[in-house]
């Protein structure tokens, strides 16, 4: 089973260090990327506009029942949570968790629960502590921890929280966030061709 | 055996146990959210294991109540997504005008909101003597607070920018009157909808309609379970007749989608092509 998938949380500064952060993603980054950031309600276009401005991949809303693909940026559509289907995305109306939706939390468990060992999680600037469990679920179920370095953080709550519920080591600035993704990506894309060539010889 | 492997296994007999006992078919229901909810109950109950949520809803008929409630969420509002309705007035009115009579289907219709939202616009059209609004829900519950009518007074100030977003023609006011912290919708909206119980899983399709609304319903259903439910939506459709889907949903993944043309693709409006 286990399909990797990149799942990102933020809430207050978030749109910011997305397009910090965004910039560091390469075209032919191979890993698919879902992002929950709490959202207007109403919002349109806007967002996905301005974070397409700042990516060489693929950004959109993410549909129900929409398939996951290599390399491309889903967001959690506004009012919606976001939950992982096996090979492709749902959405669900349920009510707000802790007080959010999209909830980070949903995604990331969601995640956990279907990539197992392939999730991995990162949170980034934002208030509270939505995606604190999420993230811990990521580490119980065998996935990656990453968290942006609360100092340097627009908002540390979200940060500091999920490193407090992971005793994660994993903090970056937003720079080396991008490497660290890339390095991961690079691994999968390596492990992927070993498979392959092993397939062809035996 | 992994402990997810186990959890799949334990809400996969729940949903056998729950069918084979009641009718009620989760069994193709997305997996992520049903289990989502189903943890949720877990909590609420304080129980530790599926196995043990399972024993008591094969056993005891008040508690399979109480989960049935909790697995289908009804969040709604009046006029969601003001701009389906706007598109709705401005691209799809003109069309229902020149129909001698018609019929529209609210499938998985919750509270009602959206049933109401509809008979206000559709009086606000000059359409209400001519139409037939037929409102169904798996959920008894929520039926009746949808034949009732009576809404929450905070709710009033959202709904109210909403209606004058979807083009309401009139003041929002008009079409309720209060009562301490509530409201009630004016009983006259009612006189043409007809509430009942359906279950979009079992039931078969009971008549035919113009229009079909079923929007964030289907996000619950897993692809099979969609499919067939676009079926019996496409088999419960006149020609030309219109159908409105979620803000997030589309024919796009379904094997229905060259039955429908975009009357406007980005707000979910398709109409049958022939
Ligand atoms: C989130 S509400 C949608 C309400 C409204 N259509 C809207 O978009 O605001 C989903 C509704 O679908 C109903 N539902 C779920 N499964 C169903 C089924 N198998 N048959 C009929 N209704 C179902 C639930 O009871 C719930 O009221």
């Amino acid at each position: 089973m286990a399909r990797k998938l990149i799942v990102i949380g933020t809430s207050w500064g978030g749109l910011n260090a997305l397009k910090t952060l965004f910039p560091h993603l390469p075209r032919g980054f191979s890993l698919p990327v879902a992002v929950a950031i709490h959202r207007l309600r109403e919002s349109r276009g806007f967002l996905i506009d301005l974070l397409q401005k700042n990516s060489a991949l693929p950004v959109m809303d993410a549909e129900d029942k929409m398939p996951i693909e290599a390399g491309h940026i889903y967001l959690a559509p506004a009012d919606y949570h976001l939950l992982v289907e096996g090979e492709k995305f749902s959405l669900s109306v349920d009510r707000l968790v802790r007080m959010a939706r999209p909830s980070v939390d949903v995604l990331f468990e969601s995640c956990a629960d279907v990539c197992g060992e392939g999730a991995i999680g990162v949170i980034l600037t934002g208030g509270r502590d939505d995606g604190a469990r999420g993230l811990a679920r990521i580490l119980t179920c065998g996935g990656t921890a990453l968290v942006q370095n609360p100092e340097t953080a627009e908002n540390p709550s979200m940060p500091r929280s999920a490193i407090k519920a992971t005793e994660t080591k994993n903090i970056y600035d937003l720079p080396e966030l991008g490497k660290r993704l890339c390095a991961l990506d690079a691994a999968n894309r390596n492990r992927l061709e070993r498979e392959i060539i092993y397939d062809k010889t035996g | 055996m992994q402990q997810q492997e186990t959890d799949e296994l334990e809400i996969d007999l729940l949903c056998e146990g729950i069918y084979r006992r009641y009718g009620f078919d989760f069994r193709e229901y997305s997996r992520s959210s049903l289990k989502r909810r189903v943890n949720n109950l877990l909590g609420l109950e304080r129980l530790a294991t599926v196995s043990e949520l399972q024993s008591k809803v094969l056993h005891d008929t008040r508690f399979m109540e109480r989960f049935l409630l909790n697995l289908s969420i009804s969040v709604t509002s009046m006029f969601r997504n003001p701009e389906m309705y706007l598109a709705f007035r401005e691209k799809v009115v003109p069309l229902l005008k020149t129909y001698p009579s018609l019929r529209i289907w609210h499938a998985g219709c919750a509270t009602g909101e959206e049933v109401y939202s509809m008979a206000i616009l559709l009086k606000e059209e000059g359409l209400e003597k001519k139409t037939r609004i037929y409102a169904t829900d798996f959920n008894e519950d929520v039926l009746k607070k949808a034949k009732a009518g009576i809404y929450p007074m905070s709710q009033m100030k959202e709904y109210t920018s909403n209606y004058i977003r979807a083009g309401g023609k009139a003041s929002f006011s008009e079409y309720y009157s209060a009562r301490y912290d509530n409201v009630i919708l004016d009983p006259k909206l009612r006189k043409n909808i007809v509430f009942s119980k359906h279950n979009l899983a079992t039931d078969s399709s009971f008549n035919e309609f113009n229009v079909i609304f079923c929007r964030n319903v289907m996000i619950y259903f897993n692809e099979t379970l969609q499919e067939r439910v676009h079926k019996l939506f496409h088999d419960s459709m006149c020609r030309f007749g219109i159908l409105v889907l979620g803000n997030k949903e589309s024919t796009r993944f379904t094997p229905f989608e060259k039955e429908y043309q975009d009357i406007d693709s980005r707000l979910r409006i398709y109409q049958r092509r022939k």
